[in-house]
C-alpha cells in the first residue's frame, strides 16, 4: 500500500493537487497516502468533484419550497406535482469533453444527466440542451462543434427513447475556444419509487451494474501507473468516453424494475471519478464505511491496476446497495434486462473507505477525508472596470432602415429558426409532448391526470457580461416568463454556472455577483433551487468566456388542453403588450450586430410588478382569455412580433407606445399577447392580428413570408 | 380485439403503441424472449432502436425467440403491423419485400408529414378512402425504402403499396415516395411513419387512429365473427 | 482462424455516405478521387471457415442491398 515518499511529492502536483492540499492530506491521514489513495484524493479534491471554489457561495441559493421533495445534494432535485407523482430534474455541463470530441462529449453529457435522474427513481421523460459556440459565420471549428454536438445529442437521446423537447443555442466569439454543452433532464416517478443515495445497513452488499470498466477518463491519474504503456498505447487510455445508449436503455429499465420491486436500499450513478466518488458519496451520506474489492469489478481491459479501476469513468454504470437476502432477486432482474450485475463490496460500521485487490488492502482512509476534508476556498472578487471582452465585428452600420434591421436580426445566428436542429431530435417519444419546440415558449408534457408540466432552459452570457447581477436575475425572470406563456407556475429551478478561472479576481467577482442575482430573483419569485452544477476554468489565453449562468425551470399547469401557444391564432384578435417594460440597447442583439462590446448597466427590474405580470399572463392563458402569449426577449418587441407572425402564419398591424425602442431588450418582464378585445382591455393594446404582413406604424411593413424566409435561412447550412 | 406489442431490448415506442392500441381494443406487451403471443388477434412490431440498431437496423431483432411465433402467425394469416424499426425488422425477416436504407440526408429526421392513401381497402387501410391524406409524424435515420425496380413495378401493380409520401413530403428519399407496403396476402404491413403518435388531437393529429381502427374492423368481421 | 468480411453497398443503390466522402476529399486538397463507397468490416475468429458464407447470408449482410467478400 505504500510508495516512496519523494516520488509521491512530485506526483501530487502532476495530479493537480497543490502543495497546500498535499500538506492537508498528510495532516488529515497522519501519514503519506498510498498510490491508490492519492489517485482517489486527487479526483475527490479536484474542482470538478469538490466544488472547492463554489461550495461556500452556493449556500446563498434558496432551497426551500412547498413542493420540494429532494433538494440540492442528491443526484437530482425533486418536486411534487400532485396525484402522488414527482418530477426529478437537473442540469449538468460537459463543456471540456465536448471541446475535445463534440459528438461523444455531447452524447455522454446526455447519458450522464439521464443517469442522475433515474438514480433517484424517476423515469427520464424529457431532455433539453443549452449550447454555446463561437461564430459559425467565420469559424469552421465552431460550425464543426455545432454540427457534431447536435448529432451527438440526437444520437443518444433518440436511441434511448427520451424526447428532446427544448433547448437554446447561442453563438458568441467568447465561446470560440471554450464551447458550452449543458444538458438538462426531467424524470417522472411515483413518490413511492423515489430513492436516495445514502448507503445504509452494515452487512449490506454493494453491487455494480452496467457496462464493463475500462480505462476511460483516467487522464492525469495515469502518472501513477506502475507500468508505462508504450507509445502507440494511447488508444488504451481513451481521453474520449464513448457513450452506448443501448446499454443505458437496458440499464434504465433494469433500475426502474429493481425499484418497482423495492429491491434496493440505495442507488447512485457513476460519473466523474467513477467508483471512488459514487461509493464515497454513498458512504458519507449514510454515515457508514464501505469496503470494495477491485478484483471483482468486471473489466473491459486486461491488467488494469487498482487505481485505474477506482477512478475509471467508463459510462453506463450504476452502484447500488442491496440487503444480502435480496441479492439473488437483484441478479435475476438484471439478467432479464441483460445487465451485468456484480457484488463488489459491502457496507460496514465505521467511517472508512477500504479498497481491496483480492485479499490485499490497497487503500484505507476515512470517508470524511475524501468527502468532507476537501478544502474550500473563498473567492477574492474584485469588481471589474472597463471592457473585459472584445467588441464583435460590426455587421450593421446603424444607418439601416428598421425593416432591414429586423431582417438582419431574424437572420442572425442567435435568432434564426432552430428548426434545422430540432428536426434532428425526436420530441414526441413517450407520447407526453403537448407543445413541441417552436409551438410555445416552454415545452409542455402531459401527466396522467391531464394536468401538465412545463419546462424551459435559459441564459444570456452577453448580458451577464455587461452586468453579472442583473443579467443573472434576468435568466430567472425569463425562465419564469416562458413558463407563464404556457400557463405554468414555477415549482423549482436548477442551474449550471459556466465561468472562467475563479482564481482571477474579475472572474470571482462575476461569479459572486451572478450567484447573488440568481438568489435574489429566486427569492423574489418564490422559486427554490433544487440542484445544479458548476463548470469553472472555461478560459483560453485570450480570456474567459462570458459569465454564463444557465437556468432550467420546471412548472405545472392544471390543464394540458389549455397549454398556451406563442403564434398569433385568429384574425381580428387584439394584440397587447403586458408587463413593466423599460428596454435598453445595452447587451442587446442589435448592439452586437452594431459591433458594440458588452458593457453597461442593464435595466433595473421591479420584482413586484414582474410577479404581477407573470401571474396576469399565466391566469389568462389558463382561462383561454389569451389566445397566444410570447415573452419579449432577444431582439426586443419587433422580433417578438415577427416570431408571433411567422409561427402563427398571420400578419399584424401594430403601433408601439411612444418612443418605445423596437429592438431594445429587458428579458423576463414583457409579453406580446393576443386575444379577444374585451379580454385585452385592461392592458396596453397595441394593435390587431390580420393580413399577411407585419406592419409597425411609422417603422416598417414586411410580408410574413419575408420574415419567415429570413428566419428560416439562418442555421440550416451549418447543421 | 386484442393487440400484442413486441418488446425487444431497445424498443422505444412500444409503450406508445400499447397506449394507442388501447384506445381501440385490449393491448398487451409480448416479451422478446418468450415464445408466447398470448392469443392476440394482431401483432405490432414497434419503433425504436432494438438491439441498438447494431449491424443493421432490425437485423438482430428478427432472430429474437418471439419472432418465430410472429412468423408462424403471419404465415397463418394473422395481422402483423411493423412501425419504423418494426418495418425494418419485418423486411429483414423476409415477411415484407424490400429494405430500409439510411436517409439520403444521412441525418435523423423528425417531421410531421402528409401521406396519401394509395389503397383504401384491406385490414390496415380499409377504413380510409383511396386518395385521402393522413398527417402522421416520421422520426428515423434509416427510412429510405428500397427494392429493385422490377420488384417495385410488381408491388405497385399488385396494390401492395398502401401509403405514399405526398409530393414534397418525402423525408428520406424512399423510392417512388413509398411510405408503407404490405405482403402479397395483405396481412402484414410495414410503414416508416408512426401512426401511434397521431391518435390524440391534443398532441398533433389523430389520423393514425384510422389504421388501428381498420385492423379492429377487419378482425371483428373476419376473425371474431 | 481469423477472418474478415468486407461488406459494401450493392452497385446501383444510392450511397449517400460514399457521396459525402467523395465531396469532402477535394475540399481538403485531395483531387482525382472518384467512385467512393462506404461499407462495413466484420472481423471474427472462426473454428469452421466453411460456414462463413452461410453466416454472411443469414446475419452478417442483407443480400438484397449488400455485397460482401471474405478474407482469411
Amino acid at each position: 500500500m505504500s510508495s516512496s515518499t519523494s516520488s509521491l511529492e512530485e506526483r501530487h502536483r502532476q495530479l493537480g493537487l497543490t502543495d497546500g492540499e498535499y500538506a492537508r492530506i498528510l495532516e488529515r491521514l497522519g501519514r503519506p497516502p498510498g498510490d491508490v489513495e492519492l489517485a482517489m484524493l486527487s479526483l475527490m479534491w479536484s474542482e470538478h468533484c469538490g466544488y472547492k471554489h463554489s461550495r461556500r457561495l452556493l449556500r446563498r441559493l434558496p432551497k426551500d419550497g412547498a413542493h420540494v421533495l429532494m433538494g440540492p445534494g442528491e443526484n437530482a432535485g425533486v418536486v411534487d406535482v400532485g396525484s402522488g407523482l414527482a418530477v426529478a430534474f437537473k442540469v449538468e455541463s460537459h463543456n471540456h469533453p465536448s471541446a475535445v470530441e463534440p459528438f461523444q462529449g455531447a452524447a455522454t453529457g446526455v447519458g450522464g444527466i439521464l443517469r442522475d435522474v433515474f438514480a433517484v427513481g424517476a423515469r427520464p421523460i424529457a431532455v433539453l440542451d443549452s449550447l454555446r459556440f463561437g461564430d459559425p459565420g467565420v469559424s469552421e471549428r465552431s460550425r464543426y462543434l455545432l454540427e457534431q454536438a447536435v448529432a451527438g445529442i440526437g444520437h443518444y437521446g433518440n436511441s434511448i427513447g427520451v424526447p428532446t423537447v427544448g433547448g437554446e443555442i447561442y453563438f458568441e466569439g467568447s465561446y470560440e475556444q471554450n464551447c458550452l454543452v449543458n444538458a438538462m433532464c426531467l424524470g417522472l416517478a411515483p413518490h413511492t419509487r423515489l430513492i436516495r443515495s445514502a448507503a445504509a445497513g452494515p452487512g449490506n452488499v454493494v453491487v455494480l451494474l452496467g457496462a464493463l470498466t475500462g480505462r476511460d477518463g483516467i487522464g492525469g491519474a495515469s502518472v501513477l501507473a506502475s507500468a508505462e504503456l508504450g507509445e502507440g498505447d494511447e488508444a488504451k487510455r481513451p481521453s474520449v468516453q464513448i457513450g452506448d445508449p443501448f446499454t443505458e436503455k437496458k440499464l434504465l429499465e433494469c433500475c426502474l424494475d429493481l425499484l418497482d420491486h423495492e429491491l434496493l436500499v440505495s442507488l447512485q450513478d457513476l460519473g466523474a471519478a467513477g467508483l471512488t466518488s459514487a461509493a464515497s458519496e454513498m458512504a458519507s451520506k449514510g454515515g457508514v464505511s464501505v469496503h470494495l474489492d477491485v478484483g471483482r469489478v468486471p473489466l473491459r481491459e486486461p491488467g488494469m491496476e487498482p487505481f485505474e479501476i477506482m477512478v475509471s469513468e467508463s459510462q453506463e454504470r450504476m452502484l447500488c446497495v442491496v440487503e444480502p437476502e435480496r441479492v439473488a432477486d437483484v441478479l435475476g432482474v438484471c439478467e432479464r434486462w441483460e445487465i451485468l450485475a456484480t457484488p463488489i463490496g459491502i457496507v460496514a460500521e465505521g467511517d472508512g473507505f477500504q479498497v481491496l485487490d483480492g485479499g490485499l488492502v490497497v487503500a484505507d482512509l476515512p470517508v470524511s477525508v475524501l468527502v468532507d476534508d476537501c478544502p474550500l476556498y473563498d473567492l477574492e472578487p474584485v469588481p471589474f472596470d472597463g471592457a473585459l471582452y472584445e467588441a464583435p465585428s460590426a455587421l450593421l452600420t446603424g444607418d439601416e432602415s428598421p425593416a432591414e434591421t429586423l431582417l438582419a436580426l431574424l437572420r442572425s445566428p442567435n435568432l434564426a429558426s432552430r428548426l434545422p436542429v430540432f428536426e434532428q431530435y425526436d420530441p414526441i417519444v413517450q407520447s407526453r409532448t403537448i407543445r413541441r419546440p417552436d409551438e410555445a415558449d416552454a415545452a409542455v408534457l402531459m401527466l396522467p391526470d391531464s394536468s401538465a408540466i412545463a419546462v424551459s432552459i435559459d441564459g444570456n452570457g452577453r448580458r451577464v457580461a455587461c452586468d453579472p447581477r442583473r443579467g443573472a436575475m434576468e435568466a430567472v425572470y425569463e425562465c419564469s416568463a416562458n413558463l407563464a406563456c404556457v400557463g405554468a407556475e414555477p415549482l423549482g429551478l436548477t442551474n449550471c454556472l459556466n465561468f472562467g478561472n475563479p482564481e482571477k479576481p474579475h472572474v470571482a467577482w462575476q461569479l459572486v455577483e451572478a450567484v447573488e442575482g440568481l438568489a435574489l430573483a429566486c427569492e423574489q419569485l418564490g422559486v427554490p433551487v433544487v440542484g445544479g452544477n458548476v463548470s469553472l476554468y472555461n478560459e483560453a489565453p485570450s480570456g474567459p468566456i462570458f459569465p454564463t449562468p444557465v437556468v432550467g425551470m420546471v412548472g405545472k399547469l392544471p390543464s394540458a388542453a389549455r397549454a398556451g401557444r406563442l403564434g398569433f391564432a385568429f384574425e381580428g384578435d387584439a394584440i397587447a403588450l403586458v408587463g413593466p417594460f423599460e428596454p435598453s440597447a445595452v447587451g442587446s442583439e442589435l448592439s452586437k450586430l452594431l459591433g458594440r462590446a458588452p458593457v453597461g448597466e442593464l435595466p433595473a427590474a421591479d420584482a413586484a410588478r414582474i410577479r404581477i405580470a407573470h401571474q396576469a399572463v399565466r391566469s389568462r392563458v389558463r382561462s383561454g382569455a389569451f389566445h397566444s402569449a410570447h415573452d419579449v426577449a432577444e431582439g426586443g418587441v419587433a422580433v417578438a412580433l415577427a416570431e408571433c407572425c411567422v409561427i402563427g402564419g398571420l400578419g399584424a398591424s401594430v403601433r408601439l407606445p411612444n418612443a418605445l425602442d423596437p429592438f431594445g431588450e429587458a428579458p423576463g418582464r414583457a409579453f406580446i399577447v393576443s386575444g379577444p378585445r374585451e379580454a385585452l382591455a385592461p392592458f396596453v393594446v397595441i394593435g390587431e392580428v390580420g393580413g399577411d404582413a407585419l406592419a409597425i406604424e411609422g417603422l416598417l411593413e414586411l410580408p410574413v413570408s419575408g420574415l419567415r424566409d429570413a428566419r428560416d435561412g439562418g442555421l440550416r447550412e451549418w447543421v | 380485439m386484442k393487440f400484442g406489442i413486441v418488446r425487444f431490448p431497445g424498443s422505444c415506442d412500444d409503450i406508445d403503441a400499447l397506449q394507442a392500441a388501447s384506445r381501440v381494443g385490449e393491448a398487451v406487451l409480448l416479451w422478446h424472449a418468450d415464445h408466447d403471443l398470448q392469443g392476440v388477434d394482431a401483432v405490432i412490431v414497434p419503433g425504436g432502436f432494438s438491439y441498438g440498431d447494431y449491424l443493421r437496423a432490425g437485423a438482430i431483432a428478427r432472430f429474437a425467440p418471439v419472432m418465430s411465433e410472429v412468423e408462424e402467425f403471419a404465415r397463418e394469416g394473422g395481422l402483423v403491423l411493423g412501425i419504423c424499426n418494426g418495418f425494418q425488422v419485418l423486411c429483414e425477416a423476409g415477411l415484407l419485400p424490400g429494405a430500409l436504407l439510411p436517409n439520403v440526408s444521412l441525418k435523423f429526421v423528425f417531421r410531421q408529414v402528409e401521406l396519401e392513401v394509395v389503397r383504401g381497402a384491406g385490414p390496415f387501410t380499409g377504413g380510409c378512402e383511396a386518395g385521402e391524406r393522413l398527417s402522421i409524424p416520421v422520426k428515423h435515420t434509416t427510412g429510405r425504402y428500397y427494392a429493385p425496380d422490377v420488384e417495385l413495378d410488381r408491388l405497385e401493380a399488385a396494390g401492395q403499396v398502401l401509403l405514399r409520401y405526398v409530393p414534397g413530403h418525402n423525408p428520406n428519399g424512399s423510392l417512388r415516395d413509398i411510405a408503407g407496403v404490405c405482403s402479397e396476402p395483405r396481412n402484414v404491413f410495414g410503414l416508416m411513419p408512426h401512426p401511434e403518435h397521431a391518435v390524440d388531437p391534443l398532441s398533433g393529429s389523430a389520423d393514425g387512429l384510422r389504421i388501428f381502427e381498420s385492423m379492429r374492423s377487419h378482425v371483428e368481421q373476419h376473425v371474431l365473427a | 482462424m481469423r477472418a474478415r468480411v468486407l461488406v459494401r453497398p450493392k452497385a446501383g443503390i444510392l450511397d449517400p455516405q460514399g457521396q459525402a466522402v467523395e465531396r469532402a476529399l477535394p475540399a481538403l486538397g485531395f483531387d482525382g478521387v472518384s467512385n467512393v463507397h462506404v461499407g462495413r468490416l466484420i472481423e471474427l475468429d472462426v473454428d469452421d471457415p466453411e460456414r462463413l458464407p452461410e453466416m454472411c447470408e443469414r446475419l452478417l449482410t442483407n443480400p438484397l442491398i449488400e455485397d460482401y467478400t471474405i478474407e482469411q
